[in-house]
């Protein structure tokens, strides 16, 4: 007997736009995101990494090989196949947590390092789409808003002369502002005239990519002076976020950033009034408006701080990452990872921090495997997927596992 | 599901009776002046100079139209002016309480368009033909992406996987074509993994209530990777073998191929295009005009009533997200067995998004939403003509221009649109 | 056809919704299923059909065992439902929706619209109802939308027919009218449950009642119980069926509603043109067939309405044109008419819901961020002074029962200092005794010098409750008559008519 279920969720403006809609489709999904248990998340893991196993074997030229003669000699077939999956998930940890294979101490844990600096775009965005989540709404803008971000940390960083001290924080503020912006055009189209935010971000996305681009193709707008790449010229060394241990390690000071990012997320949704407001949003509008809340303010502000979040993701990638210059790929897949993120940490900020390393983790593994192994680096994204899909679905992952059903409410 | 849009009224009454104020849109003439002011504005600023050829016939034309040559300017000018009149028509009708008449409408879109390009194809020849069998090239996946959209989103199941359907059915039909030699085996193929994306889409969307916008998105990330890896491991080391899928011939149709203009746009093409043909106008028929079609609606719209008499919602719905699947990994199949001969890493560019945007601008009908997609393909294929051209106008704004437009859609600022009533609603007894 | 509910058990979980219920109908005569809301008299009308399955029992037609896997089984052994909430597709014609699931088609599944046409007329002829089969669901009035209903039951031959509450929408004429209809049916000698809380229709139309409570065949009673028998029946204990108040001590004017037009987003008018005074310390209330205007009033004067006209003071200042913050800050307390929808957040606990209207300034906030002591003590102190039935003050409010919300809602309300208090449907959907609760605070507010507006569809709560009744029909003020008009000149202007001697 759910008193919600029965008004639908719609993907375009309703006949009443500016009112609230009622608690749409995604409540349900935050309401199990909220709910399930922590044994569900290490399943869903363990059984995304057995799926990327397969794949890997399935896949790999010598276990093909002793597949032809499995029968006559299953010995070297299984042994091809421990060898693949093995060699597959050691270069993965020797690629994000500890490396065995050199000798100095700092070397060796040089990839933990690579992990913590991956982390931190994918925390800071996944806290831009997980507070958004919080207010019912759908940010899969998070492409567009890094671009934008990027573009105007980019050019502050590469354009203006400043004192380190000045320099740096007006180009990560200014990375901020523009994802801010990119991600309150669908705040301002939802509170306004209920353009639904889902297509709305997208379609931003898109728009975004265009845009930047063009405007890398423009001479005196973000084209580097005299070169005819689509690129910018690189971000001065005044605005570049410092190494936080030393040269030796890439782990700059977005990764600190971040963690501040998770702390402010917290306070706001769980001490502050705005957040208990944007809470009401989330959960149902309906009453949150006739409590007095204006709903479709909530929206702006929310979009605005998630927008601003993935800025920060974005400033983060042009002034510490890759500081060489701004391109059309600064994103890197961190606008769509940054959904899995807050999926997998369930929208909240300690949690997304926790999804944040992992899925760090992966990238730095993933590329050490790619390098080592010759396993494509693509196989980060279907483990991480069906990560999100066996989380977003406990019920399957208690069916898989012949775990027993929750007690029905 | 709120009563306040019914008259309250019971039949017979005493009482005091309430007209209604009727409401017409004034975004139509809106829309219309900018667009207009927009033109005089390029115009007066970016002016041009010498004429502008338009080239209506192809080569293999038995009855050649003879190409129409205007001064730019002058040309320009005048098709502006006609649009102000459109415009001012429009206003009429508004202010009469009244709707823009469709005729307007085309009318004003062909002027606009022919007025721009006058202007920005000043001293070349523009290759109408070209122009307009390119779009349809370019228009034809998504074409097939938005029609599987219309139909599970009119079940009640929004699609956001379009973009993964059309991956993996490129993906299948490169594979199947290449190991089979037979392009029909790679459209089977692609439909096949079309519809099993679909099924994935289902088990979650459907059977687990899992929230369909994550479900659709995650699928494309799924997709992109699967076929990524897929792709490095196994296709690009054995590219002889695994990825060179035959094509389909060209096969032009006797008597309609011929028509100067229409023959060579729409019947000088592959078999796949005729397939389309037939889609669109099997899925809009059966649609409004069968028993499955007003199941399909009635799950999409209020599936609880639909339960109450008998049908079941979601074995209706899981059907027609396969039917729908297959249809979109038709259009997958296009770019392996039509344009290119082979899968490349994420060559659907988004275009499933695009489909999308179709379903959307178009109403959640088959024929809007194909009108749709044919217009998207239009403005991607206009934007390479005027590359080639040499136009003033920036490529990335034209390339845009789809997505623009949805965020207009589902603003409202481009007419009303209502989608099903249960759209993205999973059902569950209680 | 004969039907027989044989020892009907359907739990959820923990919770046994039937008790072993049995029931029997024979053709041509009406039965009727009597009991509050909650008692279990849906659960058991959707096992009837098909769309739950009892855990115990069986259902007999005719001397057969059933076994119904969906409403589709149902349907087809000859079991008809009117539901209370119509299962009707707005956007399809009366042709489509009678025809659906029933399809009679041609080549290749292509509709036979025309063979579902003629349908639709035979049946619509034969019992009078005037139903033009290609008009859209959605622009018929709520009246005729019913009768939609009962066309499509009756085309697919049932012999049985289930009227699940169903004058809840329908004014009363349209109820009468509806209990002619029923009476029809019955001389055409179909089976008739009629599931219903209303004394007085029972005791119009049944050949026999059975009155359940807490999903259990209390009773059975004859046509000619009175209406305290059978409501103690119902409750299970004497139930005090008028509140108990004092003569008003009025004040000056309080409340001033002068020519207040609403329109919604597509022009439809729902208000036009009303005025009313309520005094300091009087009860107005609004009865009216649900649909009139009501709605649409009360949120018009909180500011949830977008195209108001005209004016609402509340002790001199002007409302119209507020926002709903600033008309709450005015001292507007307002209980919604859909708890779930506009009371509450569900997802938050009781404590949360508590400050739901009071996120922007204390006693609950200081400089942006909670004083969760503060708010902590206060829901403790409010779940024992409001008699909130929950383990904690954490506790969900989605896990609480109706009338333990409908208290959060109340508790929240009358905790402010109030100028005014709206109270939309406060007892739909509450068990007897959270009623008799709500209605004493209700009449306390008013003894307090508080102006209260209630809105009611159900007569029983207008007259137990008011000081003045204004009646609203189609959006208009058919009159304003006093607390102790009759109930039938009540009725009468439900339906639109003035009486002579009364005055807009």
């Amino acid at each position: 007997m759910s008193g919600t279920g029965e008004t639908p969720g719609t993907v375009a403006e309703r006949p009443r736009p500016p009112e609230p809609e009622g608690p749409s489709r995604s409540h349900s999904v935050l309401r199990e995101i909220a709910s399930g248990n922590a044994l569900a998340g290490v399943l869903a893991v363990v059984l995304a990494v057995a799926v990327g196993s397969l794949m890997i074997a399935v896949t790999d030229e010598r276990v093909r090989e002793t597949a032809s003669y499995v029968f006559a000699r299953p010995s070297d077939f299984l042994g091809a196949t421990w060898d693949a999956i093995w060699g597959a998930y050691t270069a993965l940890l020797r690629g994000s947590v500890y490396n065995d294979r050199v000798d100095d101490f700092a070397t060796r844990i040089r990839p933990l390092t690579e992990t913590l600096k991956f982390a931190g775009p994918l925390i800071a965005a996944g806290l831009g789409v997980g507070l958004a989540f919080r207010a019912g709404l759908f940010n899969i803008g998070g492409r567009g808003q890094m671009l934008l971000a990027g573009a105007a940390a980019g050019w502050v960083a590469a354009n203006l002369g400043l004192p380190t001290a000045l320099h740096l924080p007006l180009a990560v503020l200014a990375g901020m502002l523009a994802g801010a912006l990119w991600a309150g055009i669908a705040g301002v189209l939802k509170a306004r005239t209920g353009a639904h935010e889902v297509i709305v971000t997208i379609m931003l996305n898109y728009v975004g990519f265009y845009l930047v681009f063009f405007m890398l193709s423009r001479q005196g707008l973000l084209q580097a002076p005299g070169s005819g790449n689509p690129k910018s010229a690189p971000a001065q060394e005044t605005a570049i976020l410092p190494r936080i241990l030393g040269e030796r390690f890439n782990l700059h000071l977005g990764f600190v950033l971040a963690l501040v990012a998770v702390a402010v997320v917290w306070w706001l949704l769980s001490r502050s009034t705005l957040g208990y407001r944007i809470r009401a949003v989330g959960e149902n509008p309906s009453a949150a408006r006739a409590s007095g809340i204006d709903v479709g303010r909530t929206y702006v502000v929310v979009m605005l701080i998630a927008g601003a979040l993935v800025g920060l993701a974005g400033a983060n990638q042009v002034l510490g990452t890759v500081t060489s210059g701004v391109t059309v790929d600064l994103d890197a897949g961190i606008g769509f990872d940054a959904i899995t993120v807050a999926l997998l940490g369930r929208s909240r900020p300690l949690g997304i921090l926790g999804a944040g390393l992992l899925f760090g983790a992966f990238k730095a593994g993933g590329f050490a495997m790619q390098a080592s192994e010759g396993i494509p680096v693509d196989i980060v994204l279907v483990v991480q997927s069906l990560i999100v899909l066996f989380i977003a679905a406990p019920p399957l992952v208690r069916a898989i596992f012949r775990l027993p059903a929750k007690e029905a409410k | 599901m709120s009563t306040t849009g019914l008259s309250p009224a019971p039949v017979p009454t005493a009482g005091p009776t309430i007209d209604t104020v009727p409401v017409v849109s004034r975004k139509t003439p809106i829309i219309f002046g900018v667009l207009t002011l927009a033109l005089v504005l390029i115009l007066l600023l970016e002016g041009q100079s010498g004429e502008t050829t338009f080239r209506l016939a192809a080569r293999t034309d038995f009855a050649t139209l003879p190409e129409l040559t205007v001064p730019s300017m002058g040309g320009a000018w005048a098709l502006a002016v006609a649009c102000a009149l459109l415009t001012a028509e429009s206003v009429r009708r508004y202010a009469g309480r009244r709707r823009t008449a469709a005729w307007v409408l085309v009318a004003f879109a062909v002027a606009w368009m022919a007025g721009f390009l006058t202007w920005a194809a000043a001293g070349e020849t523009v290759p109408v033909v070209g122009l307009l069998a390119g779009s349809i090239a370019l228009a034809v996946p998504l074409v097939f992406g938005a029609l599987g959209g219309v139909l599970g989103e009119r079940a009640g199941v929004v699609n956001i996987a379009i973009d993964g359907q059309l991956l993996l059915g490129a993906f299948a039909a490169a594979l199947v074509g290449s190991l089979t030699g037979s392009p029909w085996a790679g459209l089977v193929a692609a439909m096949v993994a079309g519809a099993l994306v679909a099924v994935v889409l289902g088990l979650f969307a459907i059977t687990y209530f899992v929230d369909q916008v994550i479900v659709g998105v995650v699928l494309n990330v799924l997709v992109i990777g699967l076929t990524s890896f897929l792709f490095s491991q196994v296709l690009a080391p054995n590219a002889a073998s695994l990825n060179t899928p035959p094509r389909f011939p060209r096969i032009p149709i006797p008597v309609l191929g011929d028509i100067p203009l229409v023959g060579p746009v729409f019947f000088r093409q592959t078999a796949v295009v005729y397939l389309l043909y037939i889609a669109v106008a099997l899925v809009s028929y059966a649609l409004y005009r069968t028993r499955w079609g007003l199941r399909v609606r009635a799950v999409g719209e209020h599936p609880k009533a639909a339960d109450t008499v008998g049908i079941k919602v979601n074995r209706t719905r899981y059907r027609t997200i396969l039917l729908a699947g297959a249809i979109a990994g038709m259009g997958g199949a296009f770019y392996t067995l039509v344009s290119v001969p082979q899968f490349n890493r994420e060559m659907t560019g988004g275009a499933g998004y695009i489909a999308l945007a179709a379903v959307i601008f178009g109403k959640w009908d088959p024929i809007r939403a194909t009108m749709a997609a044919l217009l998207f393909g239009f403005a991607s294929n206009l934007q390479g003509v005027l590359a080639v051209l040499g136009s003033p106008v920036p490529s990335q704004f034209m390339l845009m221009l789809p997505y623009v437009i949805t965020i207009f859609a589902v603003a409202g600022l481009v007419g009303r649109s209502r989608p099903p009533a249960a759209d993205g609603v999973p059902y569950q007894k209680e | 056809m004969k039907l027989v509910l044989r020892n009907i058990t359907k739990r959820f979980g923990s919770l046994v919704a039937n008790d072993s219920i049995s029931l029997e109908v024979s053709p041509g005569e009406v039965h009727c299923l009597l009991g509050e809301n909650g008692a279990g008299k849906s659960t058991l009308m959707n096992v009837l059909y098909g769309l739950y399955q009892a855990d115990e029992g069986e259902i007999v037609l005719d001397g057969e065992v059933q076994h119904f896997l969906g409403p589709g089984d149902a349907m087809a052994a000859g079991i008809g439902m009117v539901h209370q909430h119509f299962m009707l597709i707005p956007v399809f014609t009366v042709a489509e929706n009678v025809m659906l699931g029933n399809e009679s088609t041609g080549f290749a599944g292509t509709l036979d619209l025309d063979a579902a046409r003629g349908r639709v007329r035979e049946i619509s002829e034969r019992f009078g109802f005037h139903v033009d089969p290609d008009a859209l669901v959605e622009e018929l009035p709520v009246g005729v939308q019913q009768r939609v209903e009962i066309i499509k039951a009756l085309s697919r031959d049932a012999q049985v027919l289930v009227f699940d509450e169903p004058t809840a929408v329908l004014t009363p004429q349209e109820t009468d009218e509806l209990m002619e209809i029923m009476r029809q049916l019955k001389e055409a000698g179909k089976a008739i449950v009629f599931i219903t809380h209303k004394l007085r229709e029972v005791r119009e139309v049944a050949d026999r009642i059975t009155v359940i409570r807490l999903g259990k065949v209390v009773g059975e009673a004859e046509p000619t119980a009175s209406n305290a028998e059978l409501a103690s029946l119902m409750v299970g204990r004497p139930v005090e069926l008028v509140v108990h108040k004092d003569e008003p001590r009025l004040g000056d004017d309080a409340l001033v509603v002068k020519d207040l037009h609403v329109r919604d987003a597509l022009g439809h008018v729902h208000l036009d043109g009303i005025s009313f005074t309520i005094r300091a310390g009087e009860v107005l209330c609004v009865a009216g067939v649900q649909g009139n205007g009501q709605t649409e009033l009360t949120e018009a004067i909180l500011g949830l309405q977008e195209h108001v006209e005209g004016s609402v003071t509340l002790d001199g200042r002007q409302l119209v044109g507020r926002s709903v913050r600033q008309v709450l800050d005015a001292g507007v307390g307002f209980i919604p008419e859909d708890r779930q929808a506009d009371g509450l957040v569900g997802g938050f606990s009781i404590a949360e819901n508590l400050m739901l209207n009071r996120s922007f300034r204390s006693p609950f906030v200081r400089g942006g961020s909670l004083r969760v002591d503060a708010l902590e003590e206060f829901a403790e102190r409010k779940l024992e002074e409001y008699d909130v039935r929950a383990p904690d003050i954490h506790t969900r409010a989605s896990k609480l029962s109706g009338g333990n919300q409908q208290k959060v809602v109340v508790a929240r309300e009358l905790s402010r200092d109030l100028r005014l208090l709206v109270a939309a449907q406060p007892t739909r959907g509450v068990d007897v005794g959270s009623i008799e609760f709500i209605h004493k605070q209700v009449i306390a507010t008013r003894d307090s010098g508080i102006p209260v507006l209630v809105v009611s569809t159900e007569l029983d709560e207008v007259v137990a409750l008011a000081d003045r009744i204004m009646v609203l029909y189609r959006g208009q003020v058919v009159g304003i008559v006093p607390g102790a008009t009759p109930r039938e000149t009540l009725g009468l202007m439900m339906t639109g008519e003035r009486p002579k001697d009364v005055v807009a």
